[in-house]
């Protein structure tokens, strides 16, 4: 059954056409990439799924419910969790109280009052943010500024932070650009990881093949703000549309 | 229709004023991308580079003048300002009179330095801090400012008189066709917007017609790529800096004979120059210049009877309901540009 | 203790002890003597302390955790003043219900300010606030004065009146404010040797007041809200895409520190029978800024201590004068000395406000984490150990940027 449907979605900047209509399933527990070429649309794409942009016509379809006009918050609490392209922590707080909150928004939702009450004594909260750092093997850095943190950390606080509440789609948007090799490897292992121990659906956006390839069971290609093709990353690798939508016709 | 027209009137010198402050405070944000709150204090400095002018010009000497007495009988003792006695009284009496004028001379260096040092000294090294501190540490270069002047001048307002000539009222309305005494108009206010509208008007020139101007308005709006292009921008920035120093200076200097300066004038402008900056758009040169003018005049509007008997204080009100109002509506100000001093 | 950790508790019990001795510790200087100057153990001083310290602790709990600053939270310091004075008008110089008025009316005031305020962040927001702050302003000065509508009392500010209803006001009561009988003005000197020590009931209720709030705003800081807080100054965005909508929570921060404000209005006002519009300046404002500032933006302890600090050497400087300077510096030549009291003569008296304003960049510029995060630098160079990186110490959460 497919968790997330995109149906018809086009969105215009100005004279620009961002995304002409597109369409586009992603299975329930799959991994699924979007790659393209620079300016094909994936983050205008990714946008229009998490409430940042409206798209001008289409729907979006999460679990058969709308998303579009949500707010990112709502569209948070049904289940749909983003990690971006730089990481975004609470610098300022310490790891666990960036592991807390995302917990606690899950209890309690948007927005509670819970002004007289102790962190110290939530003990279910404080456990399940504490499992969630141990399983990051980040337990050792419990009381760390998040900013003090390195970028592969940062990294994996932020995956953490989007687990801890339990998703049922995770959106990454290029979650290893700019890192040097052994964090990128780093990040794909954690990643294989959550996929075959969770019941999640991981949606993709990527530049490097590397990791689209060593993760992805499908593909979906976006050239100049349309879908060219969708399929297995076998039959990506060899196809010639792909080729001449990444190499331009000179391939 | 001339009641009309004498309100616009009315609003245009204190127009002028917000025009020319709040068209410095944009000139900052866009620049250096720093929140002000001490400009109001160079208003201030300005009209006090008036009265300091206007009590040097008085420096006198005694003389004993043998052939008058006073009332007890002694000889006449007779205060000639020194600048009287080297050039003459005539001479002397009108540099006297023409104090205020004559300060803009006077003030225009004096701006220059005390913006350069404000920015070299204290500013610079704010502006990568949050905003918040850069408001709280220009709001206590403001209190100091102010109370230096306090200390200097005291608390009270000094009379700063227009020059002879240019004081009193003429009879604008039998000018432009309207019956007599329709539109009575002190003379000074017509200066001060003309004064106004040439500052105005040298600041966009400058911008407009100099390399210097267009490099100013290229860094204001994309800083990064012409500092990639090697021009040092900073350099330029902090002379904008002492330009817009000057701007609030002169407007001061020249608004004494209106309002007699005292040493919380800034403040009292600031706040408002604030509203006309937001609501012209925050980093709209244009903008700051029409809210400016709009404002004062709508407030000069609410200042009729009329308009205070419907609504008593609606003149105290005005400006910050339109500002609330146009904040809410158009969030970016009526000529604000999207992405500026938005995080 | 009360719900807190061991380190809060005891901060909670030092500030409750200094508060109860209050009269003896700042009346270290026998009366009479040329140090009793010094002395701040006078009423009126003390209520100020204290009123002053609530109004911080509030305004903390908006900037000190979410980085919103407010330029305007002495309109609802003033809207307090005015609903209590309102209140002693109508019903009677009992200062309970007055002060619950000033709280309810400052909460909805600050409500809906916050609510067309918040619509904007950062810079716009100090404006919005700035200007809401200096409309009131004019509301109370001149608008709601006339003769048609008078609400405020205008330039002479809102005062009780022999004609006023007082339909509560019992034929015993005391005619001036009072907690069921009891008034504020009653003191009870202690004499002990050469010093005298002077126990105000009207500072006693502000202290026990301050202590109650103050004991709230550590419940907030520790409390999962008070984290989010955190959230709401440290990360928007991350805030909003983990499931969060930070409007309500900055607002309710908001709406708190309005109520605090509200709170300190209603307490000088039963302190001092008489509410006037400069109260809600905006100097006013730039006031409980600096203070929190000073002491130190985001920490527990630190708005109290910049109240205390501001209103103590504002009293103190007010009163040297050059007499006392020459006295001071008889010891040396007669031309240094006068030299000495020329120089410093500028900041002291009248010049308060220059020191303060000097006082205040220097903080901003040298020491963001104010008079607490000085402490404690202090502290880590007397005991010569590195700083510690991580601080969970004495009830200090993040210094603001």
């Amino acid at each position: 059954m497919a968790i997330l449907k995109v149906k018809d979605v086009s969105k215009r900047f100005g004279g620009l056409k961002a995304l002409t209509n597109v369409n586009l399933d992603v299975e329930e527990n799959s991994v699924h990439a979007i790659i393209g070429p620079n300016g094909a649309g994936k983050s205008t794409l990714l946008n229009c799924l998490v409430g940042k942009l409206m798209p001008d016509t289409g729907a979006v379809l999460f679990d058969n419910a709308s998303v579009l006009g949500l707010e990112p918050f709502q569209i948070n609490q049904m289940g749909i969790s983003r990690v971006f392209q730089t990481p975004e922590i609470f610098g300022e707080l310490t790891v666990i109280e960036n592991m807390l909150i995302p917990i606690f928004a899950m209890r309690d939702g948007v927005f509670r009052m819970h002004a007289y009450e102790t962190i110290a004594n939530e003990k279910a909260i404080v456990e399940q943010a504490e499992a969630m750092l141990e399983e990051m093997n980040m337990a050792d850095k419990r009381e760390m500024h998040a900013a003090s943190l390195s970028r592969g950390d940062k990294r994996r606080l932020e995956i953490g932070m989007c687990l801890s509440q339990n998703p049922r789609l995770l959106l990454l948007d290029e979650p290893t650009a700019g890192m040097a090799r052994a964090d990128t490897n780093n990040t794909i292992d954690l990643l294989k990881q959550i996929k075959d121990e969770r019941d999640i659906t991981i949606a993709i956006i990527e530049h490097d093949m590397h990791v689209v390839f060593s993760l992805a069971e499908r593909i979906t290609v976006l050239a100049q703000g349309t879908p060219l093709v969708e399929d297995t990353p076998e039959n990506i690798r060899g196809n010639p549309k792909v080729r001449e939508a990444y190499l331009g016709e000179a391939a | 229709m001339d009641a009309i027209l004498l309100q616009i009137l009315n609003g245009l010198d204190k127009g002028s004023a917000y025009a020319l402050i709040a068209l410095g405070l944009t000139l900052i944000f866009g620049t250096l991308g720093v929140v002000n709150f001490a400009h109001g204090a160079l208003f201030m400095i300005g009209a006090f580079c008036a009265v300091t002018l206007q009590k040097l010009m008085n420096l006198s000497f005694e003389t004993i003048d043998e052939s008058q007495t006073d009332f007890l009988g002694n000889p006449l003792k007779v205060e000639t300002p020194y600048v009287e006695a080297w050039f003459g009284p005539e001479t002397g009496a009108t540099i006297i009179d023409w104090s205020v004028p004559l300060a803009i001379l006077f003030a225009i260096p004096i701006m220059l330095a005390v913006g350069y040092v404000m920015e070299r000294g204290l500013i610079k090294h704010f502006y990568k801090r949050p905003h918040a501190d850069q408001i709280l540490v220009t709001f206590g270069l403001a209190i100091v400012l102010q109370e230096i002047v306090k200390y200097f001048f005291g608390a009270n307002p000094i009379q700063t008189p227009a020059p002879d000539a240019l004081s009193g009222s003429i009879d604008l309305g039998t000018m432009i066709g309207f019956d007599p005494n329709a539109i009575i108009y002190p003379i000074w206010r017509l200066v001060y917007f003309g004064f106004a509208v040439a500052i105005i008007g040298a600041v966009f020139s400058f911008l407009q017609f100099t390399t210097f101007g267009m490099v100013v308005r290229a860094g204001m709006a994309d800083r990064e790529t012409v500092g990639l292009l090697g021009i040092n921008i900073d350099r330029r920035f902090t002379i904008m800096f002492g330009i817009a120093a000057a701007v609030a200076g002169l407007a001061g200097v020249m608004y004494g004979p209106l309002n007699p300066p005292n040493y919380h004038m800034g403040m009292d402008f600031l706040v408002l120059s604030f509203v006309v900056v937001v609501v012209g758009g925050m980093g709209s040169l244009p903008g700051a210049v029409l809210a400016g003018f709009l404002l004062g005049i709508l407030e000069s509007f609410a200042s009729t009877t009329w308009a205070t008997t419907t609504i008593p204080g609606i003149n105290q009100i005005i400006i910050y309901l339109v500002a609330i109002i146009v904040l809410l509506t158009r969030p970016r100000g009526l000529m604000g540009r999207k992405g500026v001093m938005e995080e | 203790m009360f719900g807190l950790n061991k380190k809060d508790t005891s901060l909670l019990i030092i500030v409750g002890l200094l508060t109860l001795l209050a009269p003896f510790i700042l009346n270290p200087f026998p009366e009479g003597s040329a140090m009793a100057q010094f002395n701040a153990g006078y009423p009126d001083l003390m209520q100020r302390f204290v009123i002053f310290g609530i109004f911080a602790i509030g305004f903390n709990i908006l900037f000190g955790l979410t980085g919103y600053l407010s330029f305007g939270h002495a309109a609802f310091l003033g809207v307090g003043s005015y609903s209590a004075v309102w209140m002693f008008k109508l019903l009677s110089y009992n200062i309970i219900p007055a002060i619950a008025l000033s709280v309810v009316v400052a909460g909805v005031f600050s409500l809906l300010i916050g609510y067309v305020s918040l619509r904007r962040s950062g810079i716009y927001f100090s404006i919005l606030t700035l200007a809401f702050a200096q409309m009131s302003f004019a509301l109370a000065y001149s608008v709601l004065s006339n003769p048609k509508f008078n609400l405020t009392n205008g330039e002479t500010g809102l005062q009780v009146y022999a004609d006023d209803p007082q339909i509560l006001q019992g034929a015993n009561s005391p005619d001036l404010p009072h907690l069921f009988g009891l008034p504020m003005r009653a003191t009870y000197t202690m004499d002990v040797g050469a010093w005298s020590f002077d126990f105000n009931a009207g500072y006693y209720f502000c202290a026990i007041v301050m202590m109650v709030v103050f004991y709230l705003s550590i419940r907030i800081f520790r409390s999962p809200f008070g984290m989010m807080l955190r959230a709401v100054k440290s990360n928007q965005q991350r805030m909003n895409y983990t499931g969060l909508n930070s409007k309500p929570y900055t607002l309710a921060a908001f709406v708190i520190s309005g109520m605090y404000a509200g709170l300190a209005g209603g307490l000088m006002a039963a302190m001092d029978p008489l509410a006037g519009a400069e109260r809600m300046q905006w100097t006013a404002s730039g006031e409980v800024v600096l203070m929190t500032i000073l002491g130190g933006t985001g920490t527990l302890i630190g708005p109290v201590l910049g109240a205390g600090f501001i209103k103590y050497f504002e009293n103190i400087f007010s009163k040297i004068n050059d007499s006392v300077l020459h006295s001071w510096f008889a010891f040396l030549p007669d031309g240094l000395e006068d030299a000495v009291v020329f120089v410093i003569h500028p900041f002291i008296g009248k010049g308060w406000h220059l020191t303060l304003g000097i006082l205040f960049m220097l903080v901003v510029i040298y020491l963001p984490g104010g008079l607490v995060e000085g402490g404690q630098r202090l502290l880590n160079r007397i005991k010569r150990k590195k700083p510690k990186t991580d601080d969970a110490t004495s009830g200090k959460t993040e210094p603001a940027e």
